[in-house]
């Protein structure tokens, strides 16, 4: 129980921290004014290590310090993160571990479909139909923005888990 | 036995995982009918995340800060030098400029009072408010300030910074608060064209914001033809939210609509959007009582 704990603590500091550096450093670091989205990286990350529960739970959490700050209402990003979140889980079956391709493709994925809901309940419900616009400029270079940070935190994110993992292993032998 | 003790597990943690998302996605749904219809946002909640997260957002931002400026030191230094030399010499040019200038400043205040310019234009009463973080995503243009309902920062506060207007508080916790801009894609404001004082409504947009620098303005009624290039609008004084008289940029281009009868175009924001570091709110809201 402990252990389990002491995940949770972890992945919930862990997502505090990246969304901290989103809205502050890397908002430094605007390129074209896109900044890249690490919540997405984090959620989709933990998704597809630790499966559908976990995802949709961070995805929740994550959501909620976006919505508290920005989106005035809450729950509208707490659903989208959540949702996102949910769905990579699926994705848990089909990964091995020290293949990063797959979860750097989700990553990927989830950052467009995040996107693009946006677009679909903020602006084009609205009346703005201007879609291909802001997928050339805003979309597409958010997502390959995220994509090249993700290739230096996503082997971070997954080395964690490991030996967290490797940890709580060792915990259940002890005990039987 | 056992595999099949398994398999029951499996199924049960399954089907709890799609309640239990089921749940959440309903408590997000009821919270955000609630928020729309009731104007409920955060209250505790907001609160307390405002103790976690507004001392580490500062740490973060001194760090960034400190980083950035010694990497702007180094690679200023030899440039510096140089620009040293030539200064000094324009300095010496200068104050004897500035001198005459001075006199003719003078000038100016005494007949500014004559004019009574001050009284149509009134000094606010303002308080210094650093911003700290961006919005989170790319499509709106929101930030946070460190300043909130502890220093008597309230919801619909304008906020300037120089002279321009950048923006309005929608949003109050109690050591920060959340500016919404006006060239965020969701902002209307009511504009005042200042040489002729006819209204128009002016729009944040981020496609035009990327494309041209500007945001866009309708519905002017400019029967006349007086407004062309260069024309300065300022807040109108039939804004329900922002006081008169904050100037929002100047008239970049302007056409007349499909309708022949009023104008749209583009205005250039005064504002610095992209480097603001601190800004100004004012504290006084619009109230008709």
């Amino acid at each position: 129980m402990i252990r389990v704990i002491l995940r949770r603590t972890i992945e919930i500091v862990t997502a505090i921290f990246l969304f901290l550096l989103q809205i502050t450093w890397f908002k430094g670091l605007e390129i074209a004014s896109v900044a890249p989205n690490l919540l997405i990286i984090f959620v989709s990350a933990i998704g597809v290590l630790r499966g559908s529960r976990e995802g949709m739970l961070i995805g929740f959490i994550s959501g909620l310090f976006v919505d508290i700050y920005f989106a005035g209402i809450l729950g509208f990003y707490a659903l989208m993160y959540m949702c996102i979140g949910y769905a990579i889980g699926y994705f848990k079956r089909v990964f091995f571990a020290e293949d990063i391709k797959l979860p750097l493709i989700l990553v990927m994925l989830g950052d467009a479909i995040f996107n693009i809901l946006v677009y679909g309940f903020k602006f084009m419900l609205r009346g703005d139909l201007s879609f291909p616009y802001y997928l050339m400029n805003l979309i597409l270079p958010e997502v390959m923005y995220t994509f090249i940070v993700s290739l230096f935190i996503l082997p971070v994110i997954i080395k964690v888990d490991r030996l967290l993992e490797e940890y709580e292993k060792k915990g259940a032998s002890k005990f039987g | 036995m056992f595999g099949r003790r398994k398999k029951l597990n499996r199924a049960k943690i399954k089907l709890s995982n799609k309640y239990l998302f089921g749940i959440l996605a309903l408590i997000c749904i009821v919270s955000l009918f609630v928020g729309m219809n009731f104007n409920i946002n955060g209250g505790p909640l907001s609160d307390l995340a405002d103790y976690c997260f507004v001392p580490m957002q500062k740490g973060l931002n001194s760090i960034g800060l400190f980083a950035s400026n010694r990497m702007d030191e180094l690679k200023n230094i030899r440039q510096l030098m140089i620009e040293n030399a030539e200064l000094q010499s324009k300095v010496d040019e200068l104050t004897t400029e500035n001198s005459t200038l001075k006199l003719e400043q003078y000038e100016l205040e005494s007949l500014r009072e004559l004019y009574d310019l001050d009284k149509k234009y009134p000094s606010y009463k303002k308080t210094a408010a650093r911003v700290i973080a961006k919005d989170a995503g790319n499509w709106f243009d929101t930030f946070i300030i460190n300043k909130g309902s502890a220093d008597g920062i309230k919801v619909n506060m304008n906020v300037i910074a120089g002279s321009g207007l950048v923006g309005i508080v929608t949003d109050v916790r109690k050591h920060s608060a959340t500016v919404t801009t006006i060239i965020n894609d969701l902002s209307n404001v009511s504009g005042m064209m200042i040489s002729t004082s006819d209204y128009c409504i002016v729009r944040g947009s981020i496609k035009s914001m990327n494309e041209k620098q500007g945001i866009l303005f309708d519905t002017l009624n400019d029967l006349n033809d007086m407004i062309t290039e260069g024309e300065q609008v300022v807040t109108s004084n039939i804004s329900d939210k922002y006081l008169e008289g904050i100037l929002i940029g100047y008239v970049t281009e302007i056409k007349i609509d499909s309708n022949n009868l009023t104008k749209s175009g583009i205005i250039t924001p005064v504002v610095d959007f992209a480097h603001l570091e601190e800004v100004l709110v004012i504290l006084q809201t619009k109230d008709y009582d």
